[in-house]
């Protein structure tokens, strides 16, 4: 049964980073391409930790850890560069 | 057996959680709106499956709390960086006639692209003397 549950979520989860995919490149306004690629950044922490749970290995923790910290700082400072020309003032 | 059927609910919420928040960024009319799907639909979402993961590593044995720390992560990252897009956005489309005015003499500090550092105005310190 967790299998099977597993493989759905895995099936929403890469069809989400398909959506996400498509509005980063379709995008009206640039903020709108930031917030994709963000979203996209959860999508994938995600799926490590579903892949994780799939091999039940503790191993994949760290990959995701890294993954959203790198996530949030990559986000914010591209938004920071939009909104300032700059990133550090 | 408990513990199976409560895994396994919490993965399909957080797949189904997840999706909702990725086609909201399709879905949605503008930017102000869209940006409600993916801070809140798939950081829930992730939450979800996070959940899943540490209770199926308890099940399995050797479990740890460890999956809590990228959830508390998320939740506290997701509003700041919304807001922060939400800013880039303003820059770039609303105009100063749009909002009300301050009241200073400086315009809102997200269309102040002046260089001059934000000075608060201080009220002058009190003379010094006895106070009467």
């Amino acid at each position: 049964m967790i299998e099977m549950a597993m493989t759905f979520a895995f099936a929403c989860f890469g069809l989400g980073l398909l959506i996400c995919l498509w509005r980063v490149m379709f995008a009206p306004t640039i903020p709108d391409r930031i917030l994709a690629l963000d979203t996209m950044v959860v999508n994938m922490i995600a799926l490590i930790v579903l892949y994780g749970m799939h091999h039940k290995s503790g191993l994949y923790f760290e990959a995701s850890m890294l993954f959203a910290m790198t996530g949030f700082v990559s986000s914010v400072a591209y938004a920071k560069f939009i909104l300032r020309g700059d990133i550090i003032e | 057996m408990i513990a199976d059927i409560l895994i396994s609910v919490l993965l399909v919420i957080g797949g189904v959680f997840g999706l909702v928040g990725s086609y909201g960024l399709v879905k949605l009319p503008d930017l102000m709106t869209r940006l409600h799907a993916p801070t809140k639909a798939s950081t829930l979402g992730v939450g979800g499956v996070l959940l899943a993961s540490m209770g199926y590593a308890l099940v399995n044995g050797g479990g740890s709390w460890h999956e809590l720390l990228i959830t508390l992560f998320l939740f506290l990252t997701a509003p700041i960086t919304a807001n922060f897009i939400a800013k880039a956005w303003m820059a770039r489309h609303v105009t100063e006639a749009d909002l009300p005015p301050t009241g200073g003499e400086r315009t809102w500090a997200t269309l102040d692209l002046s260089d001059l550092p934000m000075q608060p105005e201080l009220t002058p310190p009190p003379p010094p003397g006895r106070a009467t």
